[in-house]
């Protein structure tokens, strides 16, 4: 939204459209990255249940990928993957 | 007259007067908690309910917090709503007042005002609606039981026009719980002044349009919808002028805006005071300018937006000014009403000296000699804050 006096156009205070929040990037705000190794994963959910921002993709029931346009790094989704799985671990950004 | 308005006579509290007219409006939702003095509006109400004979969702909540958040929910979805409140109840509601305010959503809340704690105490002042003076609501105060009738119908128009909730001050106990003889209009008359309800509705409900109310707003557009509001609470003063001419035009009766002056014709001094101890202190102006004094009386009706031009203009001839007032800032500059007329009159060409009294305080009665006290005061123009009624003089 523009500064320039454009407070003159919000006489029925803040409503804006639905589904805004996926043009928001909270991926942006990032410092750790998960990193999902689908040859390890049992494809339990537990991460797509937890997972707070709703970036565990999956499809017919099984984990595809992470979306890390929204993911904020926040590590629930290794923390709560079975140890044995152990299929997500938490990178720093910028290593690969 | 308007032939719409056949008009009945009846004894009614304060109390049963709003009551009655939220019965004559109908409202979509009535979410309300009970406490006192506000207590019998949401009682008396909840029977109308029970009764069929309004049409209104009633929700009865755990806590004023929820009564009026469940009042936002409604009002955003372009119901039109009232709830009832006092003290301590409008204190616990004060984080969803600026919620309210900020969604501009045209809430109407009668105010019983009343003491706040500590210590604890049920009886009237203004301190209650007082601290929500910085909300973004817009505020009106009743001096008797008709103003208290005739502002809540009022209210609904200026909150649907303005965009912005209203409360309606009635004083704890000496309006709230008093019988006096009051004009009701209509059920017809008032359905037809109200009409059918807030148009612009947010449909908030409509799943093939989502829509968000009350987004974040970062530092990019947060200060521009305060802007807005701002704007909204100044452009309320034309709003509540011409809706007054509509009401006076419907049901053929004046209400004073933004303030009633009584006996200010050539006036030299004048006591300024809102609520119901302003019928006393006319009496005693009254008898003031018969023995030759020239004093005379300014109601402000309207506290938000604060009514600085009426006042300006009212107090124009006038040498000293004696503010009565049932709150205070704890600033050390007096009550509220007191530190905004000085900040009005401020850049007069001819300021009046200006002498904060604060007095009735948790219900503190207005004596005989406490009046003879004020008539000092007005005479000897000693400025600065008073408080009267204490013991100790002013
Ligand atoms: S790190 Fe947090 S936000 Fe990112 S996918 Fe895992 S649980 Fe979701
Ligand atoms: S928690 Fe681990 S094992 Fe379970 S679905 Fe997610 S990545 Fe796969």
């Amino acid at each position: 939204m523009s500064t320039q006096a454009s407070w003159r156009a919000l006489d029925r205070g803040p409503v804006i459209a639905g589904g805004t929040s996926r043009a928001f990037l909270t991926g942006t705000w990032r410092t750790e990255r998960p990193v999902l190794d689908l040859e390890r994963c049992i494809h339990c959910m537990l991460c797509w249940l937890y997972c707070p921002d709703s970036s565990i993709q999956a499809r017919d029931g099984r984990v595809v990928g992470i979306d890390l346009d929204h993911c904020k790094g926040c590590g629930v989704c290794a923390a709560v993957c079975p140890p044995r799985a152990h299929a997500i671990v938490m990178v720093p950004e910028g290593q690969p | 007259m308007s032939v719409l308005a056949p008009t009945r006579r009846l004894g009614l509290t304060g109390n049963d007067a709003v009551a009655l007219a939220w019965k004559q409006i109908n409202p979509d939702v009535v979410a309300a908690y009970p406490i006192t003095p506000s207590t019998q509006v949401v009682e008396k109400f909840s029977q109308y309910v029970a009764d069929g004979v309004v049409q209104t969702q009633f929700v009865p909540v755990e806590s004023e917090h929820s009564a009026l958040s469940a009042c936002v929910g409604a009002a955003a979805c372009g119901a039109r709503v009232m709830t009832a409140t006092s003290s301590q109840g409008l204190a616990l509601m004060h984080e969803i007042l600026y919620i309210a305010a900020g969604l501009r959503l045209p809430i109407v809340m009668a105010v019983a005002n009343r003491a706040l704690s500590a210590p604890i105490n049920i009886h009237g002042d203004h301190s209650d609606a007082m601290g929500s003076r910085d909300s973004g609501w817009l505020q009106l105060y009743a001096k008797d039981v008709q103003d208290a009738y005739d502002l809540t119908i009022l209210a609904v128009r200026v909150a649907e026009r303005a965009r912005l909730p209203v409360m309606v001050g009635l004083d704890g106990f000496t309006l709230s719980h008093s019988l006096e003889v009051v004009d009701v209009y209509g059920d017809d008359a008032v359905r037809a002044f109200v009409g059918p309800g807030p148009d612009d509705h947010y449909h908030f409900l409509d799943s093939p349009e989502p829509i968000t109310i009350g987004p974040l707003a970062l530092p990019d557009s947060y200060m521009d919808f305060r802007r807005a509001l701002a704007e909204a609470v100044a452009r309320s003063a034309e709003i509540i002028a011409r809706e007054a001419a509509a009401f006076r035009e419907h049901f053929g009766r004046s209400l004073p805006v933004f303030v009633e002056p009584v006996a200010m014709e050539a006036a030299r001094a004048a006591v300024v005071l809102m609520g119901s101890y302003a019928g006393v202190v006319e009496e005693a102006v009254l008898r003031w300018r018969e023995a030759g004094r020239a004093v005379g009386l300014v109601r402000p009706v309207v506290f938000r937006p604060f009514p600085a031009e009426a006042l300006r203009a009212a107090l124009a001839g006038v040498e000293h000014v004696v503010v009565m007032e049932r709150a205070d800032t704890l600033s050390t500059l007096g009550g509220p009403l007191g530190v905004e007329l000085r900040a009005a009159l401020y850049g007069a060409v001819r300021r009046p000296v200006v002498t904060d009294v604060i007095f009735g305080l948790g219900g503190r009665e207005l004596r005989e000699e406490d009046l003879e006290q004020v008539g000092r005061l007005v005479e000897e123009a000693p400025g600065g804050v008073r408080y009267l009624g204490t013991g100790d003089g002013v």
